[in-house]
């Protein structure tokens, strides 16, 4: 069975499924906290597959690797500081081998350095952008169907992501950024800048994901839209984050309360809807139900 | 505040680093009181610019040029009240833990307890537990000071505690921790000494485990 293609996808009417969180989760099935994701990788990688085959159950369309923190640079402060390549080439076959038989595609996931680009922070330009060129290099060859540029900050790094992975492969890139201070970005970027500054760069979509509130995230989406006219990807926390007593982040918002807001977020615009921290299967289960009814009764 | 001070102050808050060292110099010149310079200039500009920070009026970028323009006031600033503060109040071994590389609020604290004459070795971030274990045994420090802003990280202080214990230095030395996913729960359930959750707090802490 061949496949449609992300960018066929894309051009049909409807809205597509993406995934759900992937720290959360692997954390709530066992992993240490302290851990990145990319360990399980190389050491549990079936709990890796199973929660993307529960994404795809629960009617995930795309799915992500866990790959966030496998650049070169982020992985030089873990304990698997030069395996990128295995890492990044593992973590694709896992998410190939979970959506095999079904039409779901494989996203490459590319989070931020974790560092601040000069003059604020010590990063280089040029090794910024070789770390990512790299990561989407490995991602490439392994043959995920696009890439994802997520939870960036600041307009300098997303700009140096997209070059390098411009400089290796024709992949369709998506670029979404984490309004973590509300409706601006850690660094004070507003939604109208990502659209104005990040849409005529050569993205096949341009999104939000994580942040604060799920009212907040609805906020900088029409801000967003209303500065774009490329398709918008959507992916925010399930609510905000609250720290318990000892320190783990809860999330409080339920699944029928997340999914009730979806026939907002595509009257909105969103193109492409999933969710980011504290959003389980189920969440994305009752997210999924919601846009195929809409898809059916598009009226509504 | 007087003129000088004040514009010490908005030199900090608006981030203009070379303001800050002309007008310390010129304030120093004149014999102001290199405490007065440091709480009702510096140590008050940066509270404000954690309030902007926290009310959404400041984003990073502010926040850090604001830090650095600090930092250059507080350099030229030090000699002087070590010579007006008779001896040292302790020794600080100060880091962020393994894994992170959030330093704005430990460098913070580093200051200010540097401001009140604390000697500080400052580690830096994505510090390892051996790094904490091999500086206290060469330095003879009082006090282990741990910043983490992750909640992934944050084990990463009981890791250290460990190691400090397996060293057999933790009865030499208080561990001191803070950041902004810590709670004096979280603090006495890894055995820490104090926790504080800013910066001119955590100076109160250790002053007070000094003394304890
Ligand atoms: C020893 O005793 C003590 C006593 C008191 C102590 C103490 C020690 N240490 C601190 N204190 C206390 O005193 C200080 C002054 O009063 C206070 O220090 P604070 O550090 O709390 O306060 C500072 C003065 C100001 N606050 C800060 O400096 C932190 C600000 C925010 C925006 C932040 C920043 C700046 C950065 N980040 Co990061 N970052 C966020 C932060 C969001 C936020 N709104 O806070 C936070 C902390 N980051 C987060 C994340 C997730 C990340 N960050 C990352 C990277 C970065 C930058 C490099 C871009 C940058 C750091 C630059 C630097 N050189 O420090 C990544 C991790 C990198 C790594 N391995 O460390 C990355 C993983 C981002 C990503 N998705 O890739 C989140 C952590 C979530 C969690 N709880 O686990 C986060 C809350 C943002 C969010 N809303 O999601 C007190 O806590």
């Amino acid at each position: 069975m061949e496949k449609r293609t992300f960018l066929e996808r894309m051009s049909e009417r409807g809205t597509l499924v993406l995934d759900g969180a992937t720290g959360t989760n692997l954390q709530s099935r066992g992993l240490t906290k302290g851990l990145p994701a990319e360990v399980w990788v190389l050491e549990q990688p079936e709990k890796i597959i199973g929660l993307a085959q529960d994404f795809v159950a629960a009617g995930a369309d795309i799915i992500l690797t866990c790959t966030f923190g496998a650049s070169s640079i982020r992985l030089e402060h873990t304990s698997l500081n030069g395996k990128g390549e295995m890492v990044n080439r593992r973590a694709a076959e896992l998410a190939q081998r979970a959506v095999e038989g079904t039409p779901a595609l494989v996203a490459g996931s590319i989070g931020p350095t974790g560092q601040l680009l000069k003059p604020l922070g010590p990063l280089d330009e040029t090794d910024a952008i070789r770390s990512f060129a790299e990561q989407a290099r490995y991602l490439a060859d392994a043959g995920v169907d696009l890439l994802v540029v997520e939870t960036q900050f600041d307009l300098a790094e997303a700009k140096a992501a997209l070059t390098g992975i411009q400089m290796v492969t024709n992949l369709p890139v998506v670029c979404s950024f984490s309004f973590d201070r509300g409706t601006r970005t850690m660094m004070g970027v507003k939604p109208a800048q990502v659209g104005n500054e990040i849409s005529p760069l050569g993205v096949a979509a341009i999104g939000i994901n994580c942040g604060r509130s799920l009212e907040d995230n609805q906020k900088a989406m029409i801000e967003l839209r209303d500065s774009t006219s490329l398709p918008i990807w959507f992916k925010p926390n399930a609510g905000l984050p609250q720290l318990d007593a000892s320190g783990n982040p809860t999330y409080d918002i339920s699944p029928e309360a997340m999914a009730a807001k979806v026939p907002e977020w595509i009257s909105i615009g969103a193109k492409l809807i999933g969710g980011c921290c504290g959003t389980s299967p189920d969440h994305l289960a009752a997210i999924a139900k919601e846009v195929h009814k809409s898809q059916l009764f598009p009226s509504r | 505040m007087n003129e000088i001070l004040r514009a010490i102050y908005s030199s900090i808050i608006d981030g203009e680093q070379k303001v800050t060292t002309a007008k310390v110099q010129e304030a120093l010149d004149q014999g102001t009181e290199p405490s007065a310079i440091l709480n009702e200039g510096m140590v008050a500009a940066m509270a404000e610019v954690g309030k902007l920070f926290e009310e959404g009026e400041y984003f990073v970028p502010e926040m850090l040029v604001a830090a650095r323009a600090m930092q250059s006031g507080l350099a030229m600033l030090k000699p002087y009240l070590v010579k007006a503060d008779v001896k040292s109040s302790g020794k600080v071994v100060a880091g962020t833990v393994k894994g992170d590389l959030h330093d704005i609020g430990k460098n913070l604290v580093c200051m200010m307890l540097e401001g009140s004459a604390f000697e500080v070795i400052d580690l830096g971030s994505d510090v390892d537990p051996d790094k904490f274990v091999e500086a206290v045994h060469q330095t003879n420090a009082d006090i282990v000071a741990m910043s983490a802003l992750l909640t992934t990280t944050m084990p990463n202080m009981k890791v250290t505690i460990e190691a400090l214990k397996a060293a057999g230095l933790r009865d030499k030395v208080k561990v001191l921790v803070g950041g902004a996913p810590l709670t004096q729960q979280y603090a006495n359930e890894i055995g820490a000494d104090g926790y504080a959750p800013d910066a001119s707090r955590a100076v109160a802490t250790a002053k007070s485990l000094i003394a304890a």
